[in-house]
């Protein structure tokens, strides 16, 4: 093939020649003037295929992956996270106290730590952007995720409270932080740490492009953004390139080993791979799945599979007969051979999910397990009045239009008609539709997942809540969400663990949802980066990564 | 002329209005929003975004405004994009697919010209046989296939190229080859078509026989008329081409307007849909109305009405 195409290639060659041009490597030159004075050491740029052009770059107000790794770069939080395992580290903080009853959180603010464009961070900025993010105009997505926790924040974001200084946020101190929440909450410092919604922005431009709670304003532009983290915005071309530099005014700018990192958007999972392949990018946001067999044989060294925080799921609606009945939910769940569908049809390494939790989530492994032979299965559906599949409604089934999501569900339609004569109809829909149908319970049975946003059990527990937004299946258990707000009054993590099993053990009894793997993160990475390590939620803080010439 | 551009650009104003209207109202009646993500937005949340995007309010008044602020030029701010309007969108990104398109359409021309000449000349020749398959390849191998297989020989084995990206000018040299050969296949069966139609006729015979060279009855006689399909044609082309090419801009991962035209659609961007499609229009229309007028300039039979 190759050999004929070179053939081909012969005759297309004065096309190229026309253009008068040899091959033109991206930038890989100094961009700025920083590194004359390091004219021993060859600059390092690391490229990085990015996934979709981020919608923005403010902390506060983006959602996706691609800003998260933009977010990571540029901003650093009051703790930041460990390279090799997420686990908060001290960041802008150098250190911090919880009060005994978990209400009450200290933190410190390092000595000279300033924004990159030389003004020092203060306690203020904290309180400000904490300020920003909960205010009812700002409408951040993420605001949840503060407001959840930190007493009277709710209040005030609801618009009940106006008056900000009865909201749990303090500085008694330039250099000193106080928040105190409105219950328990024993992750909070992992969500500071892993999550970039309680980072602070840098108020003092922000207030020179617009109001403190204006959305969307030009902030985060090349030349007026400021940041506080390892490396700052240089050069932001929509759809072409995001280029952010070594931040000298960072607090620990000597142990940041990249000048430079290159952010490329590659919304096309093969074009990427061909980006990687000619040299344009040394690591992939994904891998098209025909190409891991490839890559698997002929270059394992760039090939990774990595576990990843999140699991992949189907929802059933429980008010839809014959779904309503627990007994076909987890006849459906045990006649699932997931070996065989991760063996054959995602083929990217992931883990077969027999429960909800994700096994080894800040040392939380869920003991309560699908099991159980076709028997059992086939015993369950003749139980609930459908021996051998007979008299059951033909269910419908919703994907979104993929290929991944089409052929697993295929596979599975399959497994459930051969072993338990269940009928499933697929049916794809385009995304928004698909979620719409989703949030309005306009399905029977749909695929899901769920990535965590931070590394606690708490993150794939809290969303099957009755009412939770996120739930969708209309399931509700009054024992569970007991269970759920007694977990948050729990004295240690020992505890709050047991009763996480007792959660486990309800959703595998009840099966709303059927689990059915755990993700793995599937990318492409060139040998000669280091300093980067696998880790469950996919952060890699770019401080240490470097590049190995 | 001026009578009937002047009449055809009155025209336009009801069919631009109808092209907003159905659009807004269309786009708001699909399933799903801006909003709408696979992680839920709680009430407060979604409450105050609606607000800030002025959803809250009834339809009837969100459309009036939008028409409004049309008429003053500005498109409103992008919904997937909150920092940027859509006017910065098409700014930014129409040059890109311009640019794009009219390197193509010089291909297409350049290429597509000559040979639908050659082979309508040397009819049921092997010339004409090879003008032919090359027209028929063109047509029938799609984009996504031919795109992928350039860059597959000149960027990853040869290694002239970069796979993907808009950085330097010789960037431009793979997406636009590809662009331009479909283009160039249609030119050239259509050329063919059309001075096959020409060559038989009698005023070219009446040329030959008052001793006109066969270079001249060709380019001086037989062309002009030939050409008349390919510029119908070439109307609504050009409108496409320019506008952007969603599969070459995504497996070329070109910043243009092409794959915003499409993604707007995915993402619900109300305000960039519009935006969108108006500019569509309007370039459809406009490139409706240059291949009217230079259609009777081919063809002495019609006239301006």
């Amino acid at each position: 093939m190759i050999r004929s195409l070179r053939r081909y290639a012969a005759l297309i060659a004065p096309l190229a020649l026309l253009a008068g041009c040899s091959r033109s490597a991206l930038p890989t030159e100094p961009t700025d003037g920083s590194a004359a004075g390091e004219a021993s050491r060859p600059r390092q740029v690391l490229r990085y295929g990015n996934g979709s052009e981020p919608q923005d770059l403010d902390p506060q107000q983006v959602q996706g992956t691609p800003e998260l790794h933009l977010i990571e770069a540029l901003f650093e939080g009051l703790l930041a996270e460990d390279p090799k395992d997420c686990h908060p580290v001290p960041g802008l903080a150098k250190s911090w106290e919880v009060s005994p009853d978990g209400l009450v959180y200290t933190f410190h603010l390092r000595e000279n730590i300033k924004w990159s464009d030389g003004v020092p961070i203060t306690a203020n900025d904290f309180l400000l952007s904490w300020k920003r993010m909960i205010s009812p105009r700002f409408a951040s997505e993420y605001a949840y995720l503060v407001y959840n926790f930190v007493k009277n924040a709710k209040d005030y974001y609801e618009g009940t409270i106006t008056d900000f200084s009865q909201v749990g946020f303090e500085a008694p101190d330039e250099r000193t932080l106080r928040v105190t929440l409105s219950g328990p909450t024993p992750f909070l410092l992992k969500i500071i740490a892993n999550h970039y919604a309680w980072h602070a922005v840098p108020i003092h431009t922000i207030l020179k492009y617009g109001a403190l709670d204006e959305r969307s304003t030009a902030w985060t532009r090349a030349g007026n953004m400021v940041s506080n983290g390892p490396f700052m915005l240089k050069e932001w071309l929509p759809q072409q390139r995001i280029v952010v530099v070594r931040n000298p005014n960072y607090w620990d700018a000597a142990s940041v080993k990249l000048d430079e990192v290159d952010f490329y958007p590659t919304e096309d999972t093969a074009g990427e791979e061909r980006m990687f392949r000619s040299g344009q990018i040394d690591i992939t946001t994904d891998i098209p799945i025909s190409k891991i067999a490839p890559y698997k044989r002929d270059h394992p060294e760039e090939l990774h599979l990595e576990p990843f925080l999140g699991v992949y799921y189907y929802r059933c609606n429980v008010t839809i007969p014959p779904l309503n009945d627990k007994r076909v939910r987890k006849a459906l769940a045990i006649a699932i051979d997931r070996d065989a569908l991760i063996r054959d049809v995602t083929r990217g390494g992931q883990r077969p999910a027999y429960a909800v939790s994700y096994p080894g989530t800040a040392g939380y492994f869920p003991r309560a397990q699908i099991t159980g032979t076709l028997d059992d299965a086939r015993r369950l559906l003749a139980d609930a009045g459908y021996p051998g599949g007979r008299g059951m409604p033909t269910i419908q089934f919703i994907y979104n239009t993929n290929d991944n999501h089409k052929q697993i569900g295929e596979a599975i339609q399959e497994m459930w008609r051969k072993n338990l004569g269940v009928n499933i109809e697929l049916q794809n829909q385009e995304w928004k539709v698909y979620l719409d149908n989703q949030h309005t319970h306009n399905y029977q049975l749909q695929r899901a997942g769920w990535i965590a946003d931070y590394e606690d059990p708490h993150v794939f527990l809290e969303i099957w809540e009755t009412g939770n937004g996120n739930n969708d299946t209309l399931w509700s258990n009054a024992d569970y969400d007991r269970l759920l707000h007694e977990a948050l009054q729990a004295k240690d993590d020992a505890v709050r663990y047991e009763i996480y099993q007792k959660m486990d053990a309800i959703l595998v009894d009840e099966c709303p949802v059927i689990p059915i793997y755990y993700y793995t993160k599937t990318y492409l990475m060139s040998p000669r980066v280091k300093g980067y390590w696998p880790t469950l939620l996919d952060t890699h803080p770019f401080k240490y990564i470097y590049l190995d010439n | 002329m001026i009578r009937f551009v002047a009449l055809r650009l009155l025209q336009t104003v009801p069919v631009i209005w109808v092209i907003i209207t159905a659009t807004f109202f269309m786009i708001r009646f699909v399933p799903g929003g801006p909003f709408t993500s696979e992680r839920a937005v709680t009430p407060e949340i979604r409450r105050n975004l609606e607000a800030h995007y002025g959803m809250n309010r009834p339809l009837y008044r969100q459309y009036l405004d939008y028409g409004w602020s049309v008429m003053r030029g500005d498109l409103g701010p992008s919904f997937k994009y909150p920092t940027r309007t859509v006017n910065e969108i098409i700014a930014e990104k129409l040059p890109v697919s311009l640019e794009l398109g009219l390197i193509s359409l010089g291909i297409a021309l350049g290429i597509g010209l000559p040979l639908g000449v050659l082979a309508a000349v040397n009819r049921n020749t092997w010339v004409d046989y090879v003008c032919s398959s090359f027209a028929m390849v063109g047509i029938c191998v799609p984009t996504f296939v031919m795109g992928p297989l350039l860059i597959l020989a000149f960027a990853i084995h040869l290694g002239w190229f970069n796979a993907s990206g808009w950085y330097q000018p010789i960037d431009r040299v793979l997406p636009s080859t590809v662009l331009g050969m479909v283009y160039a296949a249609y030119v050239a069966r259509l050329t063919r078509g059309g001075m096959l139609e020409v060559l038989s006729q009698d005023f070219i015979r009446t040329a030959r026989a008052k001793g006109a060279g066969e270079t001249r009855v060709i380019l001086k006689h037989a062309l002009r008329g030939g050409l008349t399909p390919v510029v119908s044609f070439l109307g609504p082309a050009i409108a496409g081409i320019v506008t952007g090419s969603f599969v070459i801009e995504k497996i070329f991962q070109i910043p243009g307007i092409g794959r915003e035209f499409v993604n707007s659609a995915f993402n619900r961007d109300y305000t960039l849909v519009l935006g969108t499609v108006l500019l569509y229009a309007g370039f459809l229309i406009a490139m409706n109305l240059m291949a009217d007028i230079a259609l009777v300039w081919l063809n002495p039979k019609l006239k301006f009405e």
